[in-house]
């Protein structure tokens, strides 16, 4: 038993038939969970008032658009290594995840900056970062589109998601040293002496999990339905053979 | 490969069109922004930096599919790939050749563009040495653009979709040297890592180029 069995599409579905329910009925109770308790049973800030609410939605979208790049590089580069269909298809199904996610984190931040900053947007080093990140997926998805050879497209998306990831992490450095930010430095990190009380932490916390478990919900549906969609495609083009 | 080099020159020349082309591109934007943000030298002396380089940037691109295009529809990409020099060596010459056709035309006509807005004394040695410096890198990102999206019809639009991104770094350091030349500032810090940019590029995206370029030619 190991993990490259699920290089296999109906071994992989028929697991991932079996977990996904569990997965998506986790998903659902932690990220109502988390927002219910968030946005309704926890105090107000005292400076920022009910607006900190956005936080429970703000930062978990903001970490898993990041998280979805990192995963879509691993699954990457499996293709490249190991040409696993699977992967390639899993990388492509988490995309347009991953963009989502990433157009939250800009949507919701702009919402919070209004009030708090005075302002929608700011060429703030993270903000900036954010809105590259979102054209590197957008780029990414974009050659996806573009090529119909599914073999040639899973290579070539593989090679640009693996310079795009350099450039991003290169871009994110650059504009940190461009402009100085607006946005607060990093409040969740184990080792940072001062971080955010255990007041918000605790339900940032189980919307981080539902955040972290949707994603994976929503990857493993649309990497079955990738699957699925290969499979017919193979079977009209027998059929325009035969 | 030098043969290859100078072949790439002489038909990027006599063929017409590419040679030149990215040239009055550049001149066209820089004439169309004072139209846009109006005539005050105050306004065009603060924004030159920025604008030079983002015409110098956008006029790179505007050649780019170039590079391999003709190559790949007439089947000379094909024996270029099995000839017996790397690929990865090809793709670099092909990049040499575009920056000596579009990077470095752009390289001598910005200072009179900066004439034209107005760009502080003190910025026109940092201009030309910045876009000395990171043009190289302009176009071996474009060239691994170009590989990317060399099999598709209609690759323009996606080239630039693809690539632009990629430029966001060069384009911070390169316009922050001219940003601090022009203010008189410390330029060491942006010169050396728009260096790094350009050297880093140069040294590693052969192989990333060379790797779609096999996958578009399978």
């Amino acid at each position: 038993m190991s993990i490259w069995e699920y290089a296999n599409p109906v071994k992989f579905i028929a697991t991932s038939d079996k977990v996904l329910p569990w997965v998506a009925g986790l998903a659902a109770l932690a990220l109502a969970g988390g927002l219910i308790w968030g946005f309704f049973f926890t105090p107000e800030d005292y400076r920022q008032g009910s607006t900190v609410k956005i936080f429970y939605l703000h930062v978990p979208a903001a970490m898993m658009a990041i998280n979805a790049w990192a995963m879509m590089l691993v699954a990457s580069l499996i293709w490249i290594v190991r040409r696993h269909h699977v992967s390639a298809l899993a990388a492509k199904a988490a995309a347009p995840v991953g963009v989502t996610f990433t157009l939250i984190a800009l949507v919701t931040g702009a919402i919070w900056g209004q009030p708090m900053w005075g302002t929608w947007w700011a060429w703030d080093p993270r903000l900036t970062s954010f809105l590259i990140l979102f054209l590197f997926y957008l780029g990414y998805m974009a050659l996806w589109q573009a090529i119909e050879n599914p073999d040639t497209a899973a290579d070539l998306t593989a090679v640009l998601c693996l310079v795009g990831s350099v450039f991003a992490i290169l871009s994110r450095y650059a504009v940190n040293f461009w402009n100085q930010g607006l946005h607060q430095g990093a409040s969740l990190s184990m080792d940072a002496e001062e971080n955010v009380a255990d007041v918000f932490w605790y339900p940032a916390l189980v919307a981080i999990v539902g955040f972290v478990l949707l994603f994976v919900a929503l990857v493993l549906l649309r990497t079955q339905t990738e699957i699925r969609r290969r499979r017919l495609h193979t079977l009209e083009m027998r059929e325009r053979m035969g | 490969m030098i043969r290859l080099f100078l072949r790439d020159l002489t038909l990027a020349v006599r063929a017409g069109g590419g040679f030149g082309l990215g040239l009055a591109f550049f001149l066209i934007v820089t004439v169309l922004v004072p139209f846009g943000v109006g005539p005050e030298s105050a306004t065009l002396r603060v924004i030159a930096p920025g604008i030079l380089w983002v015409g110098a940037l956008l006029a790179c691109l505007l050649s780019l599919d170039r590079i391999f295009q003709l190559d790949y529809e007439d089947g000379s990409l094909d024996l270029l790939a099995t000839a017996p020099i790397p690929l990865e060596a090809v793709v670099a010459m092909k990049a040499a050749a575009h920056w000596m056709t579009t990077g470095l035309p752009l390289v001598l006509a910005a200072p009179a563009l900066g004439v034209l807005l107005n760009l502080e004394g003190a910025g026109y040695g940092w201009l030309v040495a910045s876009l000395a410096l990171g043009t190289p890198a302009l176009s071996m990102i474009g060239a691994f653009g170009a590989a990317l999206t060399v099999g598709l019809k209609r690759g323009g639009l996606l080239l630039s979709l693809l690539v632009l991104p990629l430029y966001v770094p060069t384009l911070i350091f390169g316009a922050e040297v001219v940003r601090r030349g022009a203010a008189g500032l410390a330029v060491e810090t942006p010169l050396i890592l728009l260096a790094a940019i350009t050297l880093g590029t140069v040294a590693l995206l052969p192989f990333a180029a060379a790797a779609a370029l096999r996958v578009n030619l399978r």
